[in-house]
């Protein structure tokens, strides 16, 4: 039999329209694969394959009644467990939201089922997508396919996994400070982060509002490509959803980047924390573009340091609250813990969100209603949202001289699970070249780019300009096919 | 600023949060680890710098006044730890 | 003065705005729906949903900023005030912090206590904001679970907040009634407050003249004021119990912060508020859901042209132009926009303000009162009214018949003038005939013309009743003059 895992979604979606392979054979293969591997990295936190089937079936029935569905229809994918599906547990990686079974679906959830696309399964990720290690879910750690000691990054660990592995073509995962870009690179896939607003957050269990932003992965950039095509777009039930037209993002993708202009971002290439591995292959990415006769210049993004510091008061800030719902009222998990006598309300909230919560998460509240609390907002809050702003005005100086800047995506390859998770610092710091994007609202995607010695993938970065996903995906599209990599699948068994 | 225990209970108070001793302890010291890692911020200079809330300018978007379809009550109530099937149930504000 | 201290107040108003539909979702917004059938994901707070702004709360608060003279903002944003209550599903509110749409202002309302004056209040700020849901809590013995309906949840709120420039509680009752009806002239809300439409926070406290010095005692605020009656009521027992707090502790403001009081109706005191354990911090902080809102001019216009006549101009206009009287002008203008309306039409129908005022204020609001009809539900017509009061200016009827008329047209809603005379047989009396009815009524009553001779002219008074009884058309003041021209000439 065909190994389908090795095929691209697009390449798979053209042989179901042209039914050479019909959706419910293509999504029992994968199924048959989760089956057989989820259990060794879980990737995936829930599987519904009655209703994938039942979904391929129809769309094979509309494809045979001669219907022309979108090009990847009855192409199976994941969702990260934090986007609401109507009628399937949707719980974030946490305790508090288990049994929580949303009565709508997200915006992005609706369009990807009105193209004919159909989800197997919820990918894990760390709780309420705050981690980068997959490590911090209530559910289950998520493992590296190229390496089971190691993690596959996070949040979005269940969806890079799950790609990586061969158990889903596509996976939609959410990046707020790299939590699509960062699990991609160190699983060996491509992911990307929009720009803000380009994709609906409704629906989008939100992390950081200002930072959120809904992302696919998948093996090959036009696969990249054909399901932004599908997600983007407004959505006037989010206010902070843009309102432009959406370009074809797979018309230009190989169009000639000759003559182009390409930074490569000094202050990241030359980060003292910069393993020698992932500096060689952003160097051999560059190469690859100089003889496609881009233009490489030396951009400055002189405020980098202080894009951790900044990122970690803004997102946990607007975390605090955005987390202050689940108290045990309306929907997920109560504590059974006996309440206190003079304050039963008080303790069962308490008590709800101290057992319902992991450390991680407990951690990032606590600071974020620290630095928004009387006495502290103007120094740590405040502060932050300047220094925001002159991230942002970086990026745009650096745009003004090139059309898309060139860098790495994570200091190392995958690290050891358990290696950082009780030293929250040192783990902040692994999203220092990937929180820039989300801060300025910038679009970035990162490319598999190789191996290390120990056979860990190896990752770059492209970021652009507000809304340039087309010359982004048309950079990303060249080095990918100039050899940059070829598509792999872990093999784990 | 240096983060004592005494700061982080009363953190904790305003989250809903409750911490024993012990972790308490870790806590106030990984905390402490963070905002004196944040604190780098106050190096830059932003002087005259407005603040930016939002990735990108634009404005608001508005809705038209019109009324659109409630969840059946059933479905409102189906996720809630308890109810009565008319309401919301939750402990009572006071004790004995 | 009678006591020896100065009340200062300031209140917070909550006006429910009249949309249709919430301030960030679509549900409805109506009072008394079934529990928890007006609510979707965004009102309940689910994980994912987003709020979306409705557009006509916007206009309905440029509306009423215009109208309180405030400032508009020309970009205004939304702040999220975070706390915790089971009422509150997402843990905090959307409400306005430091941007609020609208700004300074101020409204002046007629003294309660000098007629024809007017007195000033100053607001700080008018903000949008959604509103909470509603619990309910077992009172009686406080064990059983709390039940909450989020129907209300997201209904929008304009917060209108005063500067502390009311100086009694009769005062701040007259700048309430005129609040509410500025607010059903702009038909902005309802101001229903047994629905809860308008609410209304009071922050008092005392000025104290002691030793030369003024001290102020500790503000307190009382919550829970269920009508204007009992803003005024709570407003006097708390003057009178901080005053006497002060005369055993000496307390003043800064010693303790700031209390909340609830008021019980039913006993007619404050009563303390359990205290929260930590002080309230908020932590508001830029909602990142909702990016600011830019206020055009095109808005600006377009608001301003919607908010017409206020119940001030409404006075200023019937004084000046009709020469009312500032009580008169001040009845009609406070009964609210319709019957202004009314009164207007009358008016050009050719009444005479001062005949009609006084119909309006007599006979039409009398008969409103016992049929508990609005004006809209009034069965006499403005112009029939006018024809009326002009039959009567012109002497083709007196004030009592044109009463019978009034009652005629209240029976017959579908009469005209002319038919109620013809009906009533209201007909001009001959001059010959009137003459010869007061020489046989004097003949009968040589009293009255003794006592008319000895130069007590009241006496004829008491021949009008027996001259209607002869012929009901008859006008009582020239059945006066004739009798008397009578008594002169021929007794
Ligand atoms: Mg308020
Ligand atoms: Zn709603």
């Amino acid at each position: 039999m065909t190994r389908l895992e090795l095929q691209s979604a697009t390449e798979l979606g053209r042989k179901i329209a042209a039914r050479e392979i019909s959706s419910r054979e293509t999504t029992q293969y994968f199924l048959d694969r989760v089956e057989a591997l989820n259990s060794r990295i879980f990737a995936l936190n829930l599987v519904d394959g009655q209703r994938a089937l039942e979904l391929s079936d129809n769309i094979d029935k509309r494809l045979q009644a001669g219907e022309s569905l979108s090009p990847l229809a009855g192409v199976p994918m994941a969702i990260k467990d934090v986007l609401c599906t109507r009628g399937i547990a949707t719980t974030c990686g946490s305790r508090i939201l288990n049994g929580f079974v949303p009565p709508y679906d997200a915006t992005a959830v609706e369009k990807l089922l009105s193209a004919g696309l159909v989800p197997i399964g919820k990918s894990n990720m760390d709780e309420f997508a705050m981690g980068g290690s997959t490590e911090n879910s209530a559910y289950g750690v998520t493992r590296n396919p190229w390496n089971l000691a190691c993690t596959p990054g996070g949040s979005s660990g269940g969806a890079a996994a799950a790609v990586a592995a061969g158990l889903a073509p596509i996976s939609i995962g959410t990046d707020t400070g790299g939590s699509v870009r960062q699990p991609a690179a160190l699983c060996g896939v491509c992911g990307m982060k929009p720009t803000y607003g380009r994709i609906s957050r409704y629906g989008l269990v939100a992390f950081a509002s200002s930072l959120d932003q809904i992302g696919p992965l998948a093996h090959r950039v036009e696969d990249i490509a054909s399901t932004l095509q599908i997600l983007a777009g407004y959505d006037q039930r989010d206010s902070t959803s843009l309102n432009e037209p959406v370009p074809e993002y797979c018309k230009q993708l190989d169009a000639p980047i000759k003559g182009l202009r390409v930074g490569v971002i000094r202050e990241h290439l030359e980060h003292e924390s910069l393993d020698p591995e992932v500096r060689a292959a952003v160097e051999r990415a560059q190469l690859l573009l100089e003889d496609m006769g881009v233009t490489m210049v030396d951009v400055h993004l002189p405020h980098t340091k202080y894009s951790v510091p900044a990122y970690y008061l803004i997102a946990p800030c607007e975390a605090s609250s955005n987390l202050a719902r689940y108290e045990g009222t309306h929907y997920g998990f109560r504590s059974s813990a006996a309440p206190q006598a003079d304050s039963p309300l008080e303790s069962m909230m308490v008590n709800s969100r101290s057992e319902g919560f992991g450390n991680e998460v407990k951690r990032r509240i606590m600071l974020g209603t620290f630095a928004l609390s009387a006495g502290y907002y103007d120094a740590y809050y405040k502060k932050a949202l300047r220094v925001r702003r002159l991230i942002a005005q970086d990026y745009r100086s650096a745009f003004d001289k090139v059309d898309v800047v060139l860098g790495p995506t994570t200091p190392t390859p995958a690290f050891k699970l358990g290696e950082k998770l009780d030293d929250p610092v040192q783990m902040y710091l692994c999203d220092l070249f990937t929180v820039g994007a989300n801060l300025a609202g910038l679009p970035g995607i990162s490319l598999p780019a190789g191996q290390d010695e120990t056979g860990l993938p190896l990752a770059v970065q492209l970021q652009a300009p507000a809304l340039d996903e087309v010359q982004l995906l048309n950079v990303a599209y060249q080095l990918q096919t100039a050899g940059l990599f070829q598509q792999q699948v872990a093999e784990l068994s | 600023m240096h983060l004592t225990t005494r700061d982080v209970k009363k953190v904790a108070s305003l989250a809903k949060l409750a911490f024993s001793e012990s972790e308490l302890a870790h806590l106030t010291q990984q905390l402490g680890d963070i905002v004196h890692f944040v604190e780098q911020l106050a190096e830059v200079d932003t002087d005259g710098i407005l603040e930016m809330t939002h990735p990108l300018d634009i404005h608001s978007a508005l809705r038209a006044d019109q009324v659109n379809a409630c969840l059946p009550r059933k479905d409102a109530l189906a996720n809630s730890p308890n109810s009565d099937g008319e309401f919301f149930l939750v402990p009572p504000v006071l004790g004995k | 003065m009678s006591v020896p201290y100065q009340v200062v107040i300031g209140l917070e108003v909550h006006v429910q705005l009249s949309t249709q539909s919430k301030l960030f979702c679509g549900c409805p917004t109506v009072f008394g729906a079934e529990s928890n059938t007006q609510v979707c994901p965004v009102c309940l707070g689910l994980p994912g949903a987003l709020p979306v702004m409705n557009q006509r709360a916007i206009e309905l608060a440029i509306q009423t900023g215009l109208a309180l003279n405030c400032e508009i903002a020309s970009v205004t944003k939304w702040d999220r005030k975070n706390y915790f209550y089971p009422d509150l599903p997402k843990g905090y509110q959307i409400s306005q912090f430091d941007q609020p749409i609208c700004g300074e202002g101020h409204l002046d309302f007629p003294d309660p206590e000098n007629e024809g004056e007017s007195l000033r209040v100053r607001l700080i700020r008018a903000h949008l904001e959604e509103d909470a849901g509603k619990s309910m809590h077992d009172e009686a013995a406080g064990k059983a679970d709390s039940r909450i309906d989020l129907n209300r949840t997201g209904t929008p709120l304009l917060e209108i907040v005063s500067y502390p420039d009311l100086r009694s509680a009769v005062a701040a009752k007259a700048y309430l009634t005129e609040l509410r009806l500025l607010l059903t002239y702009l038909g902005v809300s309802d101001c229903n407050m047994q629905e809860g439409s308008l609410r209304v926070d009071a922050n008092v406290n005392l000025h104290i003249e002691h030793n030369g010095k003024t001290i102020a005692t500790p503000i307190v605020e009382i919550k829970n004021l269920n009508s204007f009656r009992a803003v005024e009521r709570a407003l006097e027992y708390e003057s009178k119990r901080q005053f006497s707090q002060w005369q055993q502790t000496g307390a003043v403001m800064g010693d303790s912060p700031k209390q909340t009081r609830g008021w019980d109706d039913a006993a007619g005191v404050t009563l303390p508020q359990r205290e929260k354990e930590e002080s309230a911090d908020y932590r508001y902080f830029p909602d990142p859901d909702l990016i600011p809102l830019q206020i055009t001019d095109a808005q600006l216009q377009r608001a301003q042209s919607a908010v017409g006549e206020t119940p001030l101009m409404v006075r200023r206009r019937l004084q000046r132009d009709h020469e009312l009287k500032a009580y008169d002008a001040d009845v009609i203008a406070s009964q609210g926009r319709a019957m202004v309306s009314y009164f207007d039409e009358a008016l050009t129908k050719g009444a005479s303000a001062k005949r009609l005022s006084s119909w309006m204020q007599q006979d039409v609001m009398r008969t409103l009162n016992e049929n508990n009809w609005t004006i809209t539900e009034f069965p006499i017509a403005a112009n029939k009214l006018a024809s009326l009061l002009v039959a009567i200016d012109d002497g083709q009827l007196d004030n009592s018949r044109g009463k019978n008329v009034f009652q005629y047209f209240l029976d017959r809603p579908a009469s005209d003038l002319e038919e109620a005379i013809k009906s009533l047989g209201i007909a001009s009396v001959d001059q010959a005939e009137l003459e010869q009815l007061c020489r046989e009524l004097l003949a009968e009553n040589p009293k009255i013309v003794a006592q008319v001779k000895e130069g007590n002219v009241k006496g004829l008074g008491a021949l009008i009743g027996p001259a209607k009884k002869r012929n009901p058309n008859i006008d009582p003041n020239l059945v006066r003059t004739i009798c008397q021209q009578l008594i002169d000439t021929e007794f």
